[in-house]
C-alpha cells in the first residue's frame, strides 16, 4: 500500500526538530552533508489585513526522504521526524487513511511519498 | 550506605521494587537500560546542560565501542512524550565537540587572558584549590571565597551545599538583581505563601486524558514564548497542545510571535511597561466588577488597597504608557475575566524590568482575583517531592556567617527565603572592599560553576571584567573554553554533559522523580556533583561522608523513601496531586486553611513587604532608560531596544561551537521593522552596531513586520567560539559581540529585576575591520573621536 505524510501544517511551530530527527538518524549517514529528507520552509510573520496576521511554517519532504524504511524494519514503530515532532503535526501510515483525514480539517497537506 | 549496584537486567518488566505506595508511577516495558539490537539503550533525564531547564525523558543510544550514536525522545515520559528539540537531538555534537577540554589545567594567574595552560592532574587541581581555599578562610574568613553559579540547571542545590559547608554565605548568581525567576518567586511566595504555575496537566501521568484536569480556557502569554523559550518547568509544545483542545490564546509581547499570530489578543507593549498594563487590565476588571468577588471576599486581603492602586490606570492613560489599544486593554480584561481556567504564562520579561516584583504583583493579581487559584486549567501550588532544590546542607553554615551575605543589610527582601547574595552589593564589594555597611569586606577568591557570566549573565562587561579579576584565585568549572575562562580562570576542571553521569532530577515546577543516567565517558571530565563531592572532601571533608555521588543523591532521596537505584527503576514518579489546596488545609504548615501568610490569606497588600519597608501594592515606575522618563537620550538613541529573544538550537552562551545548531542560527540578529531600519540607513543582512550611550555591540539585521517601527529585538549570549581568543585576540568576540555591554547594573528598590530587557538603542552599519576593544566601550582609543 503506498504511504505518505499527512501535515497538519495550521500548527507546525517552525522548530526544526523534523529536520534534525531527520539528520542524525543512524540509517541517513550516507546523506550529503547539510541535506536531509525535509525541510522546514518558513513563510514569515506579516500582517493580512485589520488584526489578522499570518506566520505559517511548511515542512517540506524532499527526495532523500526515505519514510525511515530501515528504521522501521529494525523494529521502530514511526519514522523518526513523527516521533519527534514537538507539535505533532505530522502522521505517518497508508494514503488511503490519511487521505480520509486530509478532509477532515482545512490547512493540511498529505504528502504521498 | 547503598551499594551501587545494577538491578535492571535481574528484574522483569513492571516488576515493583520495594516502590513506596505515596507515589504514582510510569511502567515500562524495558528497564532503564536495554540492549536492542547492536545498541544499548540508556533511559533517564536530560538535564542539562549542555541544554535548557526542562529535563525531558530521553533514551541515549551507545554502540558497541560505548560511544553515543543518537539521542531519541521516551515515548513512556508524560512530560514530552517522545518528542524532543534540536539541542537534545544533535547532543553527540556536543559530547564530542573538538572545542571540548577534558583535563584540568591551571594557569599563574599573571597570565589571565594568555593561553598560558598546564595540564594538571585532578588531584593536583583538588589540592592547589583546597590550598588556596583553606588559606583565604583562614585569614580572611570563608565569606571571601564566593561561589558563582550559572541558570538553574542541575547546579544550585550542590554550589550551595559546597558554600555552605565551606562557611561562605556568598552564592552568587551573576545577574544584576537576581533579574531571572527570582523576582517572580518573590512576589508570589511574600504575597500568597505558595509559587503558581500553568496547569497544563503536567501533574498526572495521564496527562490530557485525567478526568480531573480540564482545557485551560485562556492562556496568557506576557513577555514568553514558551515553545522556544521551555523555561521554568513548562515545555513549551503543551500550549500548542491545549491550544489544540480549545485554549485561546491572548499575547502580551511587543513582538509578533508565531504564538501570537493565533491569539485572539496581542498587546505589543513598550517593552518595561508591563506593571502598568496589568494595573490597566486590573483597573477594567474592577471597574466593570467582572473579577470573582467571592474569591476575594474568602480569600483574599488588601483589595480596597489594590483598588486604590489601580484606580489611576484607566484604559485611555494605560494605552498612553504601554503604546497600546484601550479596546485592546479592556477585550483582555474581560476575556480574562469571563474565562473558566485562566493561565498566567509569565516569563522572563516581567523579571528583566528595574522594579519587578511590583511589576509581577501586578501581574499575580490578574490571576488572584480572577480567582483561577490552585483551579483545573487555572494556576496551581506545584507539588514539591523535595525542597531540596534551592539547596540543602543550610544547617552546615553558622548564623554568624548567615549574617554576612552580601546584600541582606541592604536588601531584607534577600532574607526571605532567597539563599543568594545580592550581585550588585558583590561587584561593588569587590571594587571599594567594603560591604555595604562600610565595613572592610575582603573578597579573595571565587569559584565559578556552569557559568559564563561575561558573556552570558552580568550586565556592563567591562565592569564586571574588572572587578572579577580583582579575585586573587578563580577556579572555573565548564564543558567549554569560554572567554570566562579565558580572561579570569586560575583553575580549570572539565565538567561534562548529562550523557556522562548519574544524577536526580527533582524539580522544577511540579516535581517529578527521575534519575539521569551515565551512558558514556568522555576524556576526563566529571559531573557538576562529582566535583563538588571531591573538592568538598578537601576542604569540609565533615559535610561529604559519603564514598559515591550515589550515596549522597541516595542520602537525598531518603527524604522520598527511596534509594538512588530504586528510582532509577522506577521514575518517573509523580506525587498525588489536589486541587483547591487552600480549602483542604494543604498549604499552610500549621494545617489550617487558606494561605501561608500572616493573614492566612493572599494578600493583594503585603503585611510581609510592610514590614521590611517595601511598598505593599503593585505599582509601575517609568523603565529608565527609556523614551518617556529621558526624552534628551531618546532622541539621541530613538529605538527601544529589548534583549534576550530565545531562538531554537542555542541555550544562552551554549552551543555555539556546535555545528548542527550552529546552522540555525548562524549570527547574532537585531529584528527590526524594515521603516525603521530604511530610516537609519540598514537593510536586511546588513551588519550594524547596535549602540547607546554604555557599548556598542554588533549585530546582522532580519527585517520583520512582527516588531513595531519603535521597537528592535536582539539575542543575547553572544561569543564566537572560532574566532580569535585571549585578550590579544578580543577574548573570541566577546567585546564585538556581547550586548549586555549596553546595559547596567541597576537593581530594583528591592535588590530584584534590572532591566535587561529595557535600553535605548540606535543603530548604524558596521564598517569591516571595525571592533570593539577592551579599552573603549565605542571600540575606539581616548580622544581618538
Amino acid at each position: 500500500m503506498p504511504q505518505g505524510i499527512l501535515v497538519d501544517y495550521e500548527w507546525c511551530s517552525g522548530c526544526h526538530t523534523c529536520e534534525m530527527a531527520c539528520a542524525v538518524e543512524l540509517t541517513h549517514k550516507d546523506f550529503p552533508e547539510g541535506h536531509c529528507g525535509v525541510k522546514v520552509h518558513e513563510e514569515g510573520v506579516y500582517p493580512i489585513g485589520g488584526d489578522k496576521w499570518t506566520d505559517i511554517n511548511m515542512p517540506v519532504f524532499t527526495d532523500l526522504c526515505d519514510k525511515c524504511a530501515d528504521r522501521l524494519a529494525a523494529g521502530e514503530a514511526l519514522p523518526s521526524c513523527v516521533k519527534h515532532c514537538q507539535a505533532h503535526v505530522l502522521e505517518f501510515g497508508e494514503l488511503e487513511e490519511l487521505s480520509k483525514k486530509l478532509a477532515a480539517k482545512p490547512k493540511q497537506v498529505l504528502y504521498a511519498l | 550506605m547503598t551499594e551501587f549496584h545494577d538491578v535492571s537486567h535481574e528484574r522483569k518488566a513492571g516488576e515493583k521494587i520495594g516502590r513506596p505506595d505515596k507515589y504514582e508511577y510510569v511502567e515500562h516495558d524495558k528497564p532503564w537500560r536495554y540492549q536492542e539490537g547492536e545498541y544499548t539503550v540508556t533511559r533517564g533525564s536530560a538535564w542539562s546542560g549542555p541544554g535548557c531547564h526542562l529535563g525531558c525523558g530521553v533514551l541515549l543510544y551507545t554502540d558497541k565501542d560505548g560511544k553515543l550514536v543518537k539521542v531519541e525522545g521516551d515515548p513512556d515520559n508524560p512530560f514530552n512524550k517522545g518528542r524532543l528539540c534540536v539541542r537534545c537531538l544533535d547532543l553527540m555534537e556536543s559530547a564530542y565537540n573538538k572545542d571540548r577540554i577534558v583535563h584540568p589545567m591551571k594557569r599563574d594567574p599573571k597570565d589571565r587572558g594568555k593561553d598560558a595552560w598546564t595540564q594538571i592532574t585532578w588531584d593536583e587541581a583538588y589540592d592547589l584549590i583546597a590550598e588556596k581555599f583553606l588559606a583565604y578562610k583562614k585569614e580572611f574568613g570563608a565569606q571571601s571565597v564566593c561561589f558563582f553559579k550559572g541558570t538553574g540547571r542541575d547546579i544550585a542545590p550542590w554550589i550551595s551545599h559546597l558554600a555552605w559547608s565551606f562557611g561562605s554565605p556568598n552564592v552568587v548568581f551573576a545577574l544584576s538583581g537576581c533579574a531571572c525567576f527570582v523576582p517572580r518567586i518573590a512576589s508570589s511566595m511574600c504575597t500568597s505563601g505558595s509559587f503558581w504555575v500553568g496547569d497544563y496537566s503536567q501533574q498526572f501521568t495521564k496527562r490530557y486524558d485525567d478526568p480531573r484536569w480540564k482545557v485551560p480556557e485562556c492562556i496568557v502569554l506576557w513577555g514568553n514564548n514558551p515553545i522556544v523559550a521551555n523555561s521554568d518547568g513548562l515545555y513549551g509544545h503543551w500550549v500548542v497542545d491545549c491550544m489544540k483542545r480549545g485554549s485561546k490564546i491572548i499575547s502580551v509581547d511587543p513582538k509578533m510571535t508565531w504564538l501570537g499570530t493565533k491569539a485572539e489578543i496581542f498587546l505589543p507593549l513598550r517593552p518595561g511597561t508591563d506593571a502598568a498594563l496589568a494595573l490597566g487590565i486590573l483597573h477594567v476588571m474592577i471597574d466593570e466588577e467582572i473579577y470573582d468577588k467571592d474569591f476575594v471576599d474568602r480569600w483574599c486581603y488588601g483589595f480596597d488597597q489594590l483598588k486604590e492602586a489601580c484606580e489611576p490606570y484607566t484604559p485611555e492613560k494605560t494605552a498612553e504608557i504601554c503604546w497600546v489599544d484601550a479596546d485592546k486593554i479592556i477585550a483582555a480584561a474581560r476575556m480574562i475575566a469571563n474565562a473558566d481556567g485562566m493561565i498566567m504564562q509569565w516569563g522572563v520579561a516581567t523579571d528583566m524590568s528595574k522594579e519587578a516584583v511590583p511589576s509581577c504583583q501586578a501581574l499575580s493579581a490578574i490571576f488572584e482575583i480572577t480567582g483561577n487559584v490552585d483551579v483545573p486549567g487555572g494556576m496551581i501550588a506545584p507539588p514539591s517531592i523535595l525542597p531540596y532544590y534551592a539547596g540543602w546542607g543550610g544547617e552546615n553554615l553558622s548564623d554568624e556567617q548567615k549574617e554576612k551575605r552580601l546584600g541582606i543589610h541592604k536588601y531584607p527582601l534577600y532574607r526571605y527565603g532567597f539563599k543568594n547574595a545580592s550581585t550588585d552589593v558583590t561587584i561593588e564589594c569587590l571594587e571599594t572592599g567594603k560591604d555595604e555597611n562600610g565595613n572592610d569586606y575582603p573578597l579573595k577568591a571565587a569559584w565559578m560553576q556552569t557559568t559564563n557570566p561575561l558573556i552570558n549573565s552580568s550586565p556592563d562587561t567591562r565592569r564586571t571584567y574588572n572587578a572579577l579579576m580583582k579575585f586573587e584565585f578563580i577556579v572555573s568549572v565548564d564543558l567549554y573554553m569560554t572567554p570566562t575562562v579565558q580572561a579570569l580562570a586560575d583553575v580549570f576542571l572539565p565538567a561534562c554533559t548529562y550523557a556522562e553521569r548519574n544524577g536526580i532530577r527533582i524539580g522544577d515546577g511540579v516535581q517529578r522523580g527521575e534519575t539521569i543516567n551515565k551512558a558514556i565517558q568522555v576524556g576526563e571530565a566529571k559531573s557538576d556533583m562529582v566535583i563538588n563531592l571531591e573538592i568538598g572532601k578537601r576542604i569540609c571533608p565533615e559535610y561529604y561522608p559519603w564514598d559515591t555521588e550515589e550515596e549522597m543523591f541516595s542520602h537525598i532521596l531518603e527524604g522520598m523513601d527511596m534509594t538512588f537505584e530504586q528510582l532509577r527503576d522506577a521514575a518517573p514518579t509523580y506525587l498525588d496531586f489536589e486541587y483547591k489546596k487552600y480549602e483542604k488545609g494543604l498549604l499552610r504548615h500549621d494545617g489550617q486553611i487558606g494561605f501561608e501568610t500572616a493573614t492566612g490569606r493572599i494578600e493583594l497588600w503585603s503585611t510581609y513587604f510592610n514590614q521590611i519597608g517595601v511598598e505593599c501594592v503593585p505599582s509601575f515606575d517609568e523603565p529608565s532608560p527609556g523614551p518617556v522618563a529621558d526624552p534628551d537620550l531618546y532622541k539621541e538613541y530613538p529605538i527601544v531596544l529589548t534583549t534576550g529573544a530565545r531562538n531554537w538550537s542555542l541555550f544562552h552562551s551554549e552551543h555555539r561551537q556546535v555545528p548542527r545548531l550552529r546552522a540555525l542560527r548562524p549570527d547574532p540578529i537585531i529584528q527590526m521593522n524594515p521603516k525603521t531600519a530604511h530610516k537609519y540607513g540598514v537593510d536586511q543582512g546588513d551588519w550594524v552596531w547596535v549602540e547607546n550611550q554604555r557599548g556598542r555591540a554588533k549585530r546582522r539585521v532580519e527585517l520583520t513586520e512582527a516588531l513595531d517601527p519603535r521597537y528592535a529585538s536582539t539575542d543575547h549570549g553572544w561569543w564566537l567560539p572560532e574566532a580569535e581568543g585571549y585578550k590579544d585576540g578580543g577574548f573570541s568576540g566577546m567585546y564585538d559581540y556581547n550586548i549586555n555591554q549596553l546595559l547596567a547594573y541597576d537593581p530594583g528598590r528591592t535588590g530584584f529585576g534590572s532591566n535587561y530587557k529595557t535600553v535605548l538603542c540606535r543603530v548604524y552599519k558596521c564598517e569591516e575591520g571595525d571592533h570593539n576593544t577592551l579599552e573603549n566601550a565605542l571600540g575606539c582609543s581616548e580622544g581618538e573621536e
